[in-house]
């Protein structure tokens, strides 16, 4: 007997079991965090967004959650334990959750799965992600035409696409407004470290940077900032309007509650299928946090003027002519970056010194 | 005024009831402590203890997890008991572990995508090996130089963490894996996948060798001379030195052993129910498992029994997290307070309590 | 690559304010394993003092009493250590790593509601005359005063070790308890006021990360400190002056390391951060092989008077 079979064929009966008895009188959403919500940032914005939703739909939906979830072993455990309480769809919302989500997924066919930031799917496995570097554009911008001593520093987190993107992306409107300006940027390689993170920004103050953008979860660096005086930061994931007006001057956020909710009723009208869901500001996944007042009014104007040209799609933020760091060709001028390009992304643009670090 | 006597011989009837005892008191404060939270204390305490066994909807998939769980808990332990009965405190079974894993997948990945039947033995051995290694330099340093091997073995684990960092986003990097960090995936590789032995028993080869090394334990403890040789110089030092025994040899076998069972328990995680080596797969297991080693009297009927019984603390937390909304920090907290009754209660297994005048305490 | 724009006396500020922590749980963890206790304990103490102090700094808007409530708590939590491994003699290893359990459990129960806020931080305290040096004023003397608090610390460690008669005894209980004992000294009462100090170190360490260094409170913060602040004692192999430079140097290679990629040099981070503790290992070795075992003789193991 074929292994595989008979575990479906087990992994079923309880499928069988388990939904007949969640459906009497509600649908459960289930989602699994990496950290704790209380960390500010990335957690916090989606159990905002599961909060949001559970008010949306008032009563109709049940949402459940567990927090601190390792991406190991113990990922596969707690999302078949989400679908066994009879889940009807379940989040997994950090990357390495990818392998273990497509493993419960072939499990519980009936199921719904929804993973955030990652590339496989299946027929019950959808992924979504946000087009952060959107955002990075708007700061990038800001950035740039604030900047006194030239230098912007950058706390950088793992690499990977996502944030090799952002870097690039604010890079390139930066010294759009600015030729001379230069980027600094420091790899941490964690997403969460508070003390880390302030460390990091007092060396980047320290080497003369006067912006500090930052694509860690803590408001960390915000406070090092702060403590600077002449130092301008942005809120990253969460809006993190405690800083306001200085140092953060603006901020990205991630919406996941439009998105949460879209799904959640695709569920309830029996419409959800699988997609790639990859939305950027136009869809309201990305948000651009109040432009305090401590950023002058023309350059506040341009700053949003952006903003609703990538909105609407008139503006790409990779839009020829580029270059690779290496000075190879990247994209004509006029031409506009493919999505599996910037899925993919792994090098720097023309222009950053540094070197992306294996 | 109370005073505690050794007694002359461990008691027995202690032995089993101060973990009951132990169990019954963390259910007592904890379910304060549930209570306090706002939460119904019967049930979360039901949560966690009966449902991952008993539970209609769980229980058929917790119970094999539990193997799951406690199979590499119980296989460090092991190895780091028959150390701690001869007084040497590796505590860097951690670190062990890691570098088992990362040797064990290498020597598979350089073979890739080869399905040849000899891959996983070959990993099996190259990530004992690893460990054995890893645990040898804590062994020359502490022969060698006299270094404290407590100190070395737990140094050793940052070192371990940062090569892990490193190789998941280097070395051993996935080239198909889109510039994340973390190898392959081990599970879409049949030749190198450490799957369960019967579908839906949790059982893998982890869970197999850390049966078979409890029984190895059990065997060599109370059965072969290098056991005797092991307690005996654990327990009086000097008299093993005037009987001949080697101090350089114990701390070779001990710490290699150890080092060995990690480093292969660290391959059938990665190669099993982690599937691949990322920054993260670890999970604490190594240090977990001192607490194992610790739970289970250093015995390996015990250690066996306090594997699974943490292992049932960590499935029943996680449900009393999804079914009754529990902070994970009172999960967390609670295995803290399980631990402490547990070391507390334990004095009474080899002390008496008395009533005297003399207060020696 | 332009590493001129490292400035030596910034750098060297954000050293010092970056090892207080570190230096803090690093000088009680010395002075409790010199009395011949090893506990693993203290992250779990750091972050209760973390969070405590954080919590009681925002309550009353002061900075001064939320360390004092970080040094209480963590010695409150040290006590639960120091009952069981003392008094019910159970195991120091598993004891301290339960401890840590309990105290990261414990802060992030206690720190729900204070997640997010702010709190007055301690301002700096410029050295009259000395603060106004060239360099060395703003390099040296114009710290908070826990920075100075820590310094003095040690300063006042080394010297009660080394010249008082309760010093003494401390180290004779650390170095044979049986004969500490037979010469009539309360061993385990010694220990219990050791661990206790040890206790308060770490809890004013983990208060110096939430109301200065960062200044927030976030779960999990201190996110492995505890552990470094127990490399820094071997490193310096149980001597309170040795202590701070291993604090130093622990907090400076953090630092330099950032700084290095701030200023654009191309830095192996992994090694660099594994780099401390494989000194810390050569260290050892260096000691031992001079057969001068750095380590109290009694470190770890329990005692009990009927022996």
């Amino acid at each position: 007997m074929n292994r595989r079979t008979l575990l479906t064929t087990a992994a079923l009966a309880l499928t069988l079991g388990t939904t007949a008895f969640a459906q009497d009188e509600e649908i459960t959403a289930g989602f699994i965090y990496i950290g704790p919500p209380g960390d500010g940032g990335w957690t916090y914005e989606h159990d905002q967004a599961r909060q949001k939703m559970e008010a949306h739909f008032d009563g109709k939906v049940k949402t459940i959650y567990q927090e601190n979830v390792p991406e190991s072993a113990d990922a596969e455990r707690a999302i078949t334990q989400m679908a066994l309480t009879g889940a009807d769809i379940i989040f997994t919302t950090s990357f390495g959750y990818m392998d273990p989500t497509l493993a419960v997924a072939e499990k519980f066919p009936d199921v719904k799965f929804e993973h955030a930031t990652g590339y496989k799917r299946s027929d019950n496995v959808s992924t979504y992600s946000a087009r952060f570097y959107e955002g990075r554009a708007v700061q990038g911008h800001i950035a740039g035409k604030m900047t006194k001593t030239n230098k912007i520093g950058y706390i950088a987190s793992v690499p990977i696409p996502e944030v090799i993107r952002g870097i690039n992306s604010a890079y390139i409107h930066a010294k759009k407004v600015n030729p001379d300006v230069e980027f600094s940027i420091i790899w941490l390689y964690t997403w969460f470290d508070p003390a880390k993170e302030a460390d990091a920004a007092r060396a980047l103050i320290e080497n003369g940077a006067d912006v500090v953008l930052q694509h860690t979860d803590s408001t960390a660096p915000q406070a090092a900032a702060q403590e600077a005086g002449n130092v301008i930061t942005f809120g990253q994931a969460s809006d993190m309007a405690e800083y306001a007006p200085m140092p953060r001057v603006s901020s990205i956020i991630d919406d996941w509650a439009p998105y949460y909710i879209a799904r959640v009723q695709a569920v309830l009208d029996g419409t959800w299928e699988s997609t790639d869901t990859w939305d950027g500001i136009g869809k309201g996944m990305v948000g651009i946090g109040e432009i305090s007042d401590a950023v002058p009014a023309d350059v506040k104007a341009e700053a949003l003027a952006m903003k609703d040209a990538i909105a609407s799609g008139e503006y790409h933020p990779f839009t020829g002519p580029l270059k690779k760091q290496d000075g190879s060709d990247w994209l004509a001028e006029g031409e506009v970056a493919d999505d599996g390009t910037l899925a993919g992304m792994n090098f720097y643009l023309e222009g950053i010194t540094a070197e992306i670090p294996n | 005024m109370l005073r505690l006597e050794k007694r002359p011989q461990p008691s027995q009837l202690w032995t089993v009831v101060t973990p009951i005892l132990a169990v019954f008191l963390t259910m007592i404060v904890g379910g304060i402590m549930f209570a306090l939270l706002g939460k119904p204390p019967l049930e979360a305490i039901k949560v966690i203890f009966w449902d991952p066994l008993f539970h209609e909807q769980f229980a058929a998939y917790s119970r094999p997890q539990l193997l799951v769980k406690a199979g590499p808990l119980i296989l460090i332990a092991i190895g780091l008991s028959i150390g701690f009965k001869a007084g040497i405190w590796n505590i860097g079974a951690e670190g062990q572990y890691i570098i088992g894993a990362i040797c064990g997948a290498g020597v598979g990945l350089a073979f890739y995508p080869s399905e040849s039947v000899l891959i996983f033995p070959a990993m099996v051995l190259a990530g004992a090996a690893g460990g054995w290694a890893w645990a040898m330099i804590p062994a020359v340093l502490k022969t060698r130089f006299g270094t404290n091997e407590i100190l070395v073995s737990l140094m050793l684990v940052y070192v371990a963490q940062n090569v892990l960092i490193s190789v998941s986003s280097g070395l051993l990097r996935n080239p198909e894996g889109m510039g994340f960090p973390g190898s392959r995936n081990f599970k879409q590789w049949d030749a190198a996948h450490n799957a369960e032995l019967i579908a839906n028993t949790g059982m893998h080869w982890g869970v197999v060798a850390a049966f078979i090394a409890v029984i190895g334990a059990y065997m060599l403890m109370s059965r072969h001379i290098m056991g005797f040789n092991i307690r005996l110089t654990g327990e009086a030092p000097r008299a093993a030195r005037f009987a001949g025994v080697s101090p350089t040899r114990i701390v070779f076998f001990c710490l290699g052993l150890a080092g060995l069972l990690a480093g292969a328990a660290g391959l059938f995680e990665a190669t099993g129910p982690a599937g691949q080596i990322t920054g993260a797969f670890n999970a604490g297991y190594g240090f977990t498992a001192i607490i194992v080693a610790f739970l289970g009297r250093l015995h390996p009927v015990g250690i066996l029994l306090a594997g699974l019984l943490m292992a049932l603390t960590y499935i029943g937390g996680e449900l009393a997290q999804l079914m009754l909304n529990l902070p994970g920090a009172s999960i967390q907290l609670f295995q803290g307070m399980l631990l402490f009754f547990l070391l507390a209660t334990d004095v009474f297994t080899n002390y008496r309590l008395r009533f005297g005048k003399k207060g020696l305490v | 690559m332009d590493l001129s724009s490292i400035n030596p006396v910034l750098l060297i500020a954000s050293v010092m304010v970056s090892a207080t922590p570190i230096l803090l749980a690093a000088i009680g963890e010395m002075v409790v394993e010199k009395s011949g206790v090893l506990n693993l304990g203290v992250e779990g103490m750091m972050i209760t003092g973390a969070v405590v102090g954080f919590a009681v700094a925002v309550s009353a808007t002061s900075p001064g009493l939320g360390f004092v409530a970080a040094a209480i708590a963590g010695a409150l939590l040290s006590l639960a250590f120091g009952l069981l491994t003392q008094y019910l003699l159970s195991n120091q290893v598993a004891t301290g790593l339960g401890l840590t359990l309990v105290g990261l459990g414990l802060s992030s129960l206690i720190g729900k509601p204070y997640e997010g806020m702010k709190t007055p931080t301690l301002s700096k305290f410029e050295i009259p005359l000395l603060s106004d040096l060239p360099i060395l004023g703003d390099m040296l003397f114009s710290h908070d005063v826990m920075v100075y608090f820590s310094l003095l610390l040690v300063a006042a460690v080394w010297a009660f070790l080394k010249y008082t008669r309760a010093g003494l005894i401390l180290r004779a209980v650390g170095e044979g308890h049986d004969s500490a004992h037979a010469l009539g000294y309360k061993v385990t009462q010694i220990r219990i006021l050791a661990i206790l100090f040890g206790g308060a170190c770490a809890g004013l360490g983990g208060a110096y990360l939430s109301l200065v260094r960062v200044p927030q409170w976030t779960e999990g913060m201190t996110a492995g400190a505890g552990w470094i602040a127990l490399a820094i004692v071997v490193f310096a192999s149980w001597r309170a002056g040795r202590v701070a430079v291993g604090a130093y140097l622990f907090g400076g290679v953090t630092v330099l390391q950032l700084n290095l990629q701030a200023a654009g040099a191309d830095v192996p981070v992994a090694l660099l951060s594994a780099s401390p503790y494989l000194i810390t290992i050569l260290v050892l070795v260096i000691i031992s092989a001079r057969g001068v075992h750095g380590a109290p003789a009694s470190l770890g193991r329990p005692f009990h008077a009927s022996h």
